[in-house]
């Protein structure tokens, strides 16, 4: 469903970001990407959805497909059209406007009818979302936050949605709940997910595939069940470790230049 | 006998106040949807009558062609200036933009008088000018109209910000350019609808302003007014402006009422400015103005 083709992304035409990515998003699968900060993950999915322009960021080399067609150059308005969207890290709800405007903005493109059909949906989903309906949306917690972000995603009818680290800053309890929840919209709504995660455990748990990402390249890729078992994502990302205690860089560069660059 | 000069006071002060208010909206709608502050707005205001009244009294336009030439005028001025000034500059500092808006202040105030003459012009948009006397109450009918025009386009308008799609739509785009963009909101095109909507405010506030004081380049000092009103209802509250409209109305008339006949008169003119800086060290969001909200 989703292709990038090697792609380069450039920031001010000097600072080269991404080295080449190429990816697949498999229609009706959860694909995850997992790396630490600053290895690029935010930058792809904005390249994907059209958000890079925007910070002076272009895609400089390379294809982006979207059911074979090339999406690259498209600005945000226009891949959401295409049934693309994307929920950000940190959440970003409208502050201002309360819970139920923030979904009438999320179905923007749609037609009324279709956006209160929605807007039923999304409260089935989310029922606490549709408790605290009337809220400023800066009022509720991380939790509501994250599921008001979700739930405004869905608004739009998006076919794949790229969600870019839903777990970050919730707790425990309500990370399973919101990843649950992610899983059901896959199932149920035959929806394609793309998931950017630092939490390996959680991603690899529901993701059928996933790329590891490092310093804007892939590194490594594989089946969630292959990743799961691989002793480097163990050992960085899922915190099992198989022998003395190094520090977390040294042991990634020990592995890495053991493992990928000979 | 007292009671009765205190009642007459204030219900023309708050006439006045609405009338502010009218202006003050135009403002907030782009400080609103474009973070940008438009030192401008008073000069808006002024191009706008003195396109309306040029076309009446040194073309002999009709009222209502005249009126139309100038709702044009002020669509695609606005318009050329969010696409070809404003839009370029988004990203850069805000100052960028600040400065920009005064730079066009003063080109307007020169370039309106070179255009259409600088003498005052009378504009009549067929209001009375006899006392409009109720019981013991006398009342200006230009400010009656004006506070009526005011309330009409406030309330249609606050509909559309608070009730529509649109409205919703473009209180996002305020909240968050990013965020909007990704939503698949056009917000180049929520900027300019903006825009659009100030250069009509701009146009009935001319209309009724015009009629109230006369048209030459110091309407453009209406401008400034609206500051102590923006800041006492918040530069982001819509309902916040019309109180800071009635309060500052209200505020300039028992001055001008109370205290300058004792010292000789002027009062009137600088009290708001004291009001504005005594809730500028109290309330630094205006009385009424959303804090920013924050939580981790
Ligand atoms: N607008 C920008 N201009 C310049 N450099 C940028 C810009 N946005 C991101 N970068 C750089 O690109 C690199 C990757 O950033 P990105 O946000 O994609 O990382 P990430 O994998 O999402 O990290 P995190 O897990 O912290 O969110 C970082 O080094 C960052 O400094
Ligand atoms: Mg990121």
């Amino acid at each position: 469903m989703l292709v990038l083709n090697n792609i380069e992304v450039v920031f001010d035409n000097v600072i080269l970001v991404l080295k080449g990515i190429s990816i697949e998003a498999k229609e009706g699968a959860i694909t995850t990407i997992l790396g630490a900060n600053g290895a690029g993950k935010t930058t792809t999915l904005k390249g994907i959805s059209g958000l890079l322009r925007p910070e002076r960021g272009d895609v400089t080399r390379g294809s982006i497909e979207y059911n074979g067609e090339r999406i690259d150059q498209l600005s945000a308005h226009e891949t959401v059209k295409k049934g693309i969207v994307q929920v950000f890290e940190g959440r970003q709800v409208f502050e201002h406007l309360t819970a139920e405007e923030n979904l009438i903005a999320g179905g923007h493109i749609v037609s009324t009818a279709r956006m209160k059909e929605n807007l039923e949906k999304v409260y089935e989903y989310f029922p606490r979302v549709y408790e605290r309906r009337e809220v400023q949306a800066g009022y509720l917690s991380g939790g509501e936050q994250q599921m008001l972000a979700i739930g405004r995603a869905l608004m739009s009818d998006p076919k794949l949605v790229l969600f870019d680290e839903p777990s970050l800053g919730l707790a425990p309890m309500i990370i399973e709940e919101i990843f649950g929840i992610i899983k059901r919209l896959n199932k149920e709504e035959n929806l394609t997910v793309l998931l950017v995660e630092q939490n390996a455990t959680l991603a690899l748990n529901i993701a059928e595939y996933g790329y590891v990402m490092e310093n804007g390249s892939i590194v490594l890729e594989g089946s969630a069940e292959a990743l799961r078992e691989n002793a480097d994502i163990k050992e960085f990302y899922l915190g099992i470790s198989s022998g003395e205690k190094k520090s977390f860089r040294d042991v990634k560069h020990y592995r890495r230049r053991k493992r990928w660059l000979g | 006998m007292e009671w009765q000069f205190l009642f007459e006071l204030s219900v023309n002060g708050l006439l006045t106040g609405m009338m502010y208010a009218l202006i003050a909206v135009g403002f907030v709608l782009i400080y609103k949807s474009t973070d940008a502050i438009n030192f401008a707005q008073g000069e808006f205001v002024m191009i706008a009558a003195i396109v309306v009244a040029g076309m009446a009294t040194n073309y002999g336009f009709p009222l209502i062609a005249a009126i139309a030439v100038g709702l044009v005028f002020m669509i695609v001025f606005n318009l050329a200036l969010e696409r070809f000034v404003l839009r370029p500059m988004i990203g850069r500092p805000i100052v960028a933009i600040i400065m920009a808006t005064i730079g066009l202040a003063l080109v307007l105030q020169g370039a309106g008088p070179l255009v259409f003459g600088a003498g005052t012009k009378p504009l009549d948009i067929g209001v009375p000018d006899e006392p409009l006397i109720i019981g013991p109450l006398f009342m200006t009918p230009i400010d009656v109209v004006g506070a009526a025009i005011s309330i009409a386009f406030l309330a249609v308008f606050g509909w559309f910000f608070m009730k529509s799609r649109k409205g919703v739509a473009m209180r996002a785009v305020a909240d968050s350019h990013m965020t909007s963009i990704a939503m698949g909101i056009n917000v180049e095109r929520y900027f300019a609808l903006a825009w659009i909507l100030a250069g009509v405010v701009a146009l009935l506030g001319g209309l009724v302003w015009g009629s109230a004081i006369g048209v030459d380049t110091q309407m453009a000092a209406l401008g400034l007014k609206v500051f102590p009103v923006v800041i006492l209802g918040g530069l982001d509250s819509i309902i916040g402006v019309v109180i800071g409209g009635l309060i500052i109305g209200l505020v300039e008339a028992l001055a001008a009422g109370y205290v300058d006949p004792f010292v000789g008169g002027g009062t009137k003119d600088f009290t708001p400015y004291v009001l504005m800086i005594l809730v500028l060290m109290f309330r630094p969001y205006g009385m009424f103005g959303k804090p920013i909200i924050e939580r981790i």
